[in-house]
């Protein structure tokens, strides 16, 4: 919170949550399409755009790479107000209602691949993205190590040029992978540009309460609730507008 | 050596460990388990720094020195505890998104009138020791992919040895040697992949056929996934001149899942014997194949000679994350014994014969499984804080921990643009109620002989006197002095933070022997008060803040130097 703000809120005896009237300071990764950029050329810039304007908030950025504990770094270190494009039920955060639904999704180029039953999955060469963190995995990640699908797997470290979305795509459109089983907002997007086919991922029976479907929110700080109902509110007054924003850029979602 | 060189060394400390052998013993015994409840504080010096300091004070030529956790500040101070001079290497902030576990520094090391360290952003720095002019620089490290440094460099045969940090991110680990005069790398050795990366040539004769074969450190990989598998370097490095080898070990194997990377992942999670000379390895030992727990083998590795059946042997002691304390030949690489000096259930114990760790199959990890008391937890029995060894008493003081985890079902989680579910992990105090114990042990009778309870996880490091006292600080910051014969608490001083750096002696100008510890709470286990995280948030900190919700109650956080001596 800039000092100049915060003396204005207590000049007018204001809960220090209600300078959001007049900036809405928002954390975002400057590499990170089609969630987020620099050039606010992302989906999320967008939205964020259109919510600050209906707040009558100024929308200001500070950019930061989404790296391990960034909730605390940033939100937690008062960077800003909120991170766009978080799970609905990430402890770490208080969140809004989700403003989309989307799921884990095949990309594939000549050589389609839409189950994990395939019998040939085992011998294709497949890539996720690898989080980065202890034991952890996507769900994918889990699903190819059930079916045994371990020797021809690729991961892909979030750390390093571009987002892993981009580059898995990428190597699947120059024939070096045969597949990837990404996160579909970002495979969707890069996978439109190189015409490769698309198909959602469900979780083979045995993991069947593994999910592959995330609802996605607004983060705040646990306790900005005020903060939280207002982005609720001016989400609900934008819907229509939100949903045509991610129509722009073809983000699957579910039910 | 001439007498007065001889003393001049006593009284100084050059390194963390202190010596090559890393007994972190001083020679000094002006303060004694008889006079030690008179000790004062002399003077404090406070850093300005708010995260977990975990380095140790060196002392030589008359100054002290200390680095800070980032930003990495090192300050040179005379011996009232004066600036002499302040140096800022401007590390890139960035690192400090980068960095798992706290943004600690384990020391600088004074060689030769130049003072090495590292920073967190990846680069070695040599500094003239008196001016803190900037001698050269060695950017090691790449950020963007994960790679930090934590640890504090040592100095053999004018090479500065220096490993990265990491593993969790895809970082492939490695051990550089560089030039002490120029700072160029001489050779570099990967912790897996390919033999000539790895500098496994026709010398390496290790003990156990496990370890025999060619290129292991593919082979025991799916493919591909050495490239990004982690057993990165970020702890101790031990030197014994006759046999002119190094010893360090090397972390655990990342960043798949263990389902998702069969084999034994080497050459991670284990302890590398190397001529300091050329790199090439001489011997490999794995603490833990296949690593399912998080256990880096990055710990300490103390030198001593001693009698085991019979004949005094060269050996590599040394309490290890996985709740063993290893008796190794350091010349062979046989493990001579692995005894449990913590309550396990990961493992039912070492087979000799094989070198083998026998996993208990009920505590592994499985996605959607829940698994209770995993002992000892991620962090291990013990972690990076290095224990003392007094060749009077014959024992090893190791600070440690005593605690289990229960990992739960899927928690979701997210990061850059991807949604993702991680075992939810929660850390808990072991058998006793107790998190951190203090204990003496006695490595050829393999048991312990004393040992102190701990509210906290003991994080701080050990110091052991040739006066017969031990030193370590607690994490709600308590400073100890116990004897070390009988483990009787002798002096205690409360500091202003708890205390996770490393207890040293030196003599001082006036010829006393001084006593120096930084507190300042913080690394994976305090980083609920020095990154001021949720206590509500179990799972924070890869589960360790469950552990430690009551330490804001205990301390705050913030850098000071304390110095003690007697009136």
């Amino acid at each position: 919170m800039s000092l100049r703000c915060l003396s204005v809120a207590l000049a007018l005896g204001l809960a220090p949550s209600f300078v959001l009237s007049t900036q809405l300071r928002v954390c975002a990764e400057p590499d990170n399409l089609p969630f987020s950029h620099a050039d606010q050329s992302g989906f999320e810039n967008r939205i964020a755009e259109v919510l600050a304007h209906d707040l009558g908030a100024k929308l200001v950025y500070s950019w930061q790479p989404q790296r391990r504990a960034f909730v605390r770094k940033t939100l937690g270190a008062g960077l800003c107000d909120a991170w766009m494009g978080v799970p609905a039920d990430f402890e770490r955060v208080l969140t809004t209602r989700p403003y989309y639904r989307s799921t884990y999704v095949f990309v594939y180029g000549k050589r389609p691949l839409r189950s994990f039953d395939d019998p040939q999955l085992a011998a294709l060469r497949v890539g996720v993205q690898l989080p980065g963190n202890d034991m952890a995995a996507t769900p994918p990640g889990h699903a190819l190590a059930l079916r045994g699908a371990v020797e021809n797997v690729v991961g892909f470290p979030v750390y390093g040029e571009h987002p892993a979305a981009q580059r898995i795509v990428e190597a699947v459109a120059k024939g070096e992978l045969d597949a990837g089983i990404v996160w579909g907002p970002a495979a969707a997007y890069f996978a439109r540009r190189r015409s490769l086919g698309v198909s959602e991922a469900t979780p083979p029976s045995a993991l069947a309460d593994l999910p592959f479907q995330f609802a996605i929110a607004i983060g705040v700080r646990r306790d900005a609730k005020e903060l939280r109902d207002a982005l609720d509110a001016a989400l609900a007054r934008r819907m229509s507008t939100v949903e045509r924003i991610l129509d722009d850029y073809a983000v699957p979602r579910t039910p | 050596m001439p007498a007065a060189r001889a003393d001049e060394a006593d009284g100084e400390w050059r390194m963390p460990a202190r010596d090559y052998a890393s007994t972190r013993y001083s020679p000094l015994a002006e303060i004694t388990a008889a006079n030690v409840r008179q000790l004062k504080e002399a003077w404090s010096f406070t850093t300005g720094v708010q995260a977990g300091h975990e380095a140790a004070p060196i002392f030589a030529g008359g100054l002290l020195y200390v680095v800070t956790p980032y930003p990495n500040h090192v300050f040179a101070l005379d011996t009232a505890g004066k600036q002499r001079w302040k140096y800022d290497p401007k590390p890139q902030p960035s690192s400090q998104g980068v960095a798992c576990c706290d943004v600690v520094n384990r020391g600088a090391v004074y060689d030769g009138g130049r003072l090495y360290f590292n920073t967190l952003d990846g680069n070695s720095i040599a500094l003239d020791a008196r001016t803190g002019k900037e001698l050269w620089r060695t950017k090691l490290g790449k950020i963007e992919l994960g790679e930090t440094i934590t640890m504090a460099p040592l100095v053999v045969k004018g090479k500065v040895l220096v490993g990265n940090s990491g593993a969790e991110l895809g970082v492939r680990g490695w051990l550089v040697a560089l030039d002490a005069k120029t700072g160029k790398p001489l050779w570099r050795a990967y912790s897996t992949g390919p033999d000539k990366e790895v500098l496994i040539g026709a010398g390496f004769k290790p003990f156990y056929g496990a370890e025999r074969g060619q290129d292991l450190g593919v082979k025991s990989w799916p493919p591909e996934a050495w490239k990004i598998g982690g057993g990165t370097v970020w702890g101790w490095i031990s030197y014994d001149p006759q046999l002119n080898l190094i010893y360090y070990g090397t972390g655990n194997p990342g960043p798949w899942n263990p389902e998702q990377r069969p084999g034994d992942n080497k050459w991670t999670a284990g302890l590398f014997a190397r001529d300091v000379d050329t790199g090439q390895a001489r011997w490999f030992y794995q603490f833990s194949p296949h690593d399912l727990h998080d256990y880096d083998a990055i710990n300490e590795n103390v030198l001593v000679d001693l009698p085991i059946g019979g004949a005094t042997r060269k050996l590599l002691v040394r309490p290890e994350r996985n709740g063993y304390v290893y008796v190794i030949d350091r010349a062979s690489g046989e493990v001579i014994s692995a005894t449990p000096f913590v309550h396990i259930t990961t493992s039912t114990g070492v087979d000799l014969k094989s070198g083998r760790l026998q996993y208990n199959p009920k505590t592994q990890p499985k996605p959607g499984r829940v698994v209770r008391d995993i002992c000892p937890a991620s962090p291990g029995a013990k972690d990076w804080q290095p224990a003392a060894w007094s060749p009077r008493t014959g024992l090893l003081y190791i600070p440690h921990q005593n605690l289990c985890q229960d990992a739960g079902t899927y928690e979701t989680s997210y990061i850059a643009g991807t949604p993702y579910v991680g075992a939810e992990v929660r850390m808990k105090p072991g058998p006793g109620g107790h998190r951190g114990e203090f204990s003496a042990w006695d490595p050829v009778a393999a048991q312990k002989r004393w040992s102190v309870k701990e509210n906290f996880p003991v994080w701080s490091g050990a110091l052991a006197t040739a006066g017969g006292v031990v030193f370590y600080g607690t994490m709600d910051g308590v400073f100890k002095a116990l004897d070390a014969n009988s483990g009787e608490v002798l002096w205690s001083f409360r500091t202003s933070s708890g205390i996770i750096g490393q207890p040293v002696s030196y003599r001082g100008a006036d010829g006393k022997q001084y006593i120096a510890v930084l507190s300042g709470v913080g690394g994976w286990a305090g980083t609920i008060v020095s990154g001021e995280i949720d206590a509500r948030d179990g799972s924070a900190a890869l589960g360790f803040v469950n552990a430690m919700r009551d330490l804001p109650k205990y301390t705050v956080k913030g850098g000071m130097l304390h110095v003690f001596a007697l009136p």
